[in-house]
């Protein structure tokens, strides 16, 4: 199989999906090989349920689980959303930066906001948890897809269980990326997809741990411990465990995020960095380039060989407006010119300099064309 | 680089359980290949080539799958399976129609993910007929009119069964649902790629369609959604809004390309497909009649796809049979269930009593089903089968002519 000629694009988009890694597809190659329904007492099916309860060990493992905590799904979107149908509280709060795959699974919750760096506002939430005595469920994410901003999920956890509520938490940004800990965390349900860290698209797991009381709405054959019906997606598990296992120590690429965003600010002050003052992901840069809308940043950068995003990948390829830069109070006309830079497993310091050089005669141009135009009049 | 060098290796059991899953096809492998690896993008990102081209081979599956049934390429939403689009399709229709309509009809011989979302539908207040099925497996089309009323939302049934092979009068089931203005649901898991299969000929509504029946992946599956008229359903996963906001979720690339491949596959094989398979049933039950005494075909035989076979052998033990044949890997009914030591449900729902269903073995063949394995199964199958019956005290009674029902037996 020979790779196109484009293989020399730099792919920089890792949030929205990452490729494949090598350890995955040999899992799952050798997945392939076995065949086999798990759910089938013969041979070539008890193979296959063992190549599926060794998956549940290692992807358990990534997240400091136990293996009956794990329940395979299609990917994150489903996880968060037998998440939040099946904890029974009908009271929800989630943090104003979820994903669709939250906001659009409970329309009814309460919004907690966010600061201007991104990070959940903890005296709001204990005031809205203060507000009514029926036991909720707060929904709060790791990381956020577009900044990269990691939330304060252990204070989350503390004022719940003052408030007698459950915590769900969409680890879809984070795990793999960086340690994620369901225990330490204290976390109720943890959501997890395969390929934003390596793993193959189509699988993903829902995590409840700490006994968390779960109802599925997932009906059939009973698989999954009759909690997520449907033959299981063998090969698809493979992979998502051989990927949680190589990247059990997550990401090691905040040197390059350093250097890039120090450039990238070098060759304009003007831009900025979204939720810089916060801690976050060491891969994910969303940065503004001062007057450029950012369709064009990604379509210039997109022909200079550079791929990035200008927000989420979801729905239907609209350029919405950033539903998270507004949460944080950025300015539609800054945000308009927001791109989101997502490093991955694979990403190397050229990668960065390749990023950072289109980046610049990109601006360069721009700039020169406004001066143009200013002489002009 | 191919993973398939062979399909099956010498020492590995025979694999007569296609009904269960099936071996993916190398050609499928082959077309999935390039998404797994450098094509990689994400099919939603829009801003780049990688998303763009990952687009592309989803869209070109679409219509792979679309060609199958007769569809348009709008009309096909990929799901994970064909559990969800079961759930999906009998759910979404009930809950968006639910003010209107609240009346569902299926029948005993569903898959379990069919009846337990049908059971779901009941606790949340829908009324539900469950229709019953002749001795041979299929529906009586008269039963099924007198069951569809004005305020039948739904009628859900599969058109091949799971355990016993049966395809049920899809045309006529159609005809009878247009009519009442139901919406007509199928279950098409075990009939896509192996029986023609025309949504509008048969006046199919939504059809459900898995990827690892057919010698695609797990973990996809499709369900077709009619757009004229235009069938509305309450999603069951929401997010990003993908697949017409039916179905929200990043779409697996590499998965949906099997699917896609795997249908035009089974397209363009399926007639010279399933001849041979004619072929290698009749093989198989030729062969074990012409060895073997007191075996009874489960369901219709005639209105059956070739793949399957579904045998009870009298006066033994299906486990310990199960047991003896190491080198076959068979079932004794669906995989999902297969686990329990309950007799069929399917087999019980036809009329089949207790003691022969436990005798019942399903038998799958499937696109690499050689005659030598036929052979070498139904040897197998009649040696294991004449031991246990020469340790049966109630085969020795019947040689001796004594009927066994007649038998009162002692209690304990």
């Amino acid at each position: 199989m020979s790779a196109p000629a484009y293989l020399d694009q730099v792919y920089l988009d890792h949030n929205a999906t990452s490729p494949l890694r090598p350890e995955a597809f040999d899992a799952m190659a050798e997945a392939l090989r076995t065949g086999g329904n798990p759910s089938a007492v013969h041979g070539v099916g008890r193979r296959a349920r063992s190549l599926v309860d060794k998956a549940r060990r290692q992807v358990a493992t990534l997240i400091g689980a136990l293996p009956a905590e794990v329940i395979f799904t299609s990917g994150g979107t489903e996880a968060n959303n037998m998440a939040l149908a099946g904890s029974g509280r009908r009271r929800v709060l989630i943090s104003s930066i979820e994903h669709e795959s939250v906001q659009r699974a409970v329309p009814d919750a309460d919004i907690v906001p966010v600061d201007g760096e991104g990070v959940l506002d903890l005296a709001s939430l204990e005031r809205q948890l203060a507000a009514s005595d029926e036991s909720a469920l707060v929904s709060v994410m790791f990381a956020n897809n577009e900044t990269g901003v990691l939330q304060p999920i252990a204070d989350v956890v503390r004022l719940a269980r003052q408030a007698g509520a459950l915590v769900h938490c969409d680890a879809v940004q984070g795990a793999g990326k960086a340690p994620v800990d369901l225990h330490g965390l204290g976390v109720d349900y943890l959501s997890l997809s395969a390929h934003k860290f390596g793993g193959p698209t189509g699988i993903g797991a829902l995590v409840v741990g700490n006994g968390a009381p779960f109802a599925s709405d997932r009906l059939g054959g009973g698989q999954e411990f009759n909690r997520r019906a449907g033959t299981e997606n063998v090969a698809g598990i493979a992979g998502f465990a051989a990927a949680a296992a190589a990247a059990q120590d997550g990401l090691a690429v905040d040197r390059l995020r350093e250097r890039l965003e120090a450039s990238l600010l070098a060759i304009a002050p003007a831009a900025r960095v979204f939720g810089a003052g916060a801690r976050r992901l060491g891969n994910t840069t969303c940065i503004s380039m001062p007057g450029v809308k950012a369709e064009t940043q990604v379509m210039a950068l997109d022909l200079a060989g550079v791929c990035v995003s200008a927000g989420a990948a979801c729905s239907s390829g609209k350029v919405h407006r950033s539903a998270v830069l507004a949460a944080m109070g950025v300015e539609d006309a800054v945000a308009e010119t927001a791109i989101r830079i997502s490093c991955g497993w694979n990403t190397e310091s050229d990668d960065i300099e390749r990023l950072i050089a289109a980046w610049h005669d990109l601006y360069i141009r721009v700039v020169q064309s406004d001066i143009r135009q200013v002489r002009a009049a | 680089m191919n993973v398939f060098t062979q399909i099956r290796r010498n020492d590995q059991p025979i694999y007569l359980d296609y009904q269960a899953t099936t071996p993916m096809d190398p050609r499928v492998l082959e077309a999935m290949m390039p998404y797994f690896t450098y094509k990689f993008g994400n099919p939603h990102s829009r801003s780049h080539s990688y998303g763009w081209e990952a687009e592309e081979g989803v869209e070109k599956a679409r219509g792979q799958v679309a060609k199958l049934i007769g569809a348009d390429e709008k009309e096909v939403i990929f799901t994970s399976g064909a559990t969800e689009s079961n759930n999906l399709a009998i759910r979404g229709v009930a809950e968006f129609y639910k003010d209107r309509r609240n009346h569902i009809v299926t029948t005993v011989t569903e898959h379990k993910c069919v009846l337990d979302t049908c059971r779901h539908l009941e606790q949340q207040g829908f009324e539900v007929t469950y229709l019953p099925v002749q001795k041979n497996g299929l529906i009586d089309l008269e039963v099924l009119r007198a069951a569809v009323t004005d305020k039948t939302v739904v009628v859900s049934i599969m058109a091949v069964n799971n355990e016993i092979g049966v395809i049920q009068p899809l045309a006529e089931i159609g005809k009878i649902c247009r009519e009442k203005k139901a919406f007509f649901h199928t279950d098409a898991a075990q009939a896509a790629g192996k029986i023609p299969l025309d949504v509008e000929a048969m006046n199919i509504d939504l059809m459900s369609i898995s990827g690892h029946k057919i010698y695609g992946p797990k973990g996809i599956g499709a369900l077709y959604v009619r757009r004229k008229p235009r069938i509305r359903l309450v999603p069951l996963i929401v997010g990003g809004g993908q697949e017409r906001g039916f179905r929200s979720g990043t779409l697996p690339t590499p998965l949906c390309v099997g699917l896609g491949e795997a249908a035009e596959i089974a397209l363009k094989e399926m007639d010279a497909e399933a001849k041979r398979l004619a072929k290698l049933q009749a093989r198989m039950l030729n062969g074990l009649n012409a060895k073997l005494t007191d075996i009874h075909v489960n369901g219709d035989l005639e209105h059956r796809i070739p793949g399957n076979l579904n045998i009870g052998f009298a006066y033994v033990e299906g486990e310990s049979l199960m047991m003896g044949i190491k080198g076959l890997s068979v079932s004794s009914g669906s995989a999902c269930t297969s686990a329990s030591l309950e007799p069929s449900y399917v087999l019980r729902a036809l009329g089949v009593e207790e003691d022969m269903a436990h005798t019942s073995l399903r038998i799958g063949l499937g696109r690499f089903t050689t005659e030598q394995e036929v052979d070498t199964a139904v040897d197998e199958l009649v040696r294991h089968v004449n031991k246990l019956r020469a340790m049966s005290p109630l085969w020795e009674m019947a040689q001796e002519g004594i009927d066994i029902k007649s038998i009162e037996w002692a209690a304990h």
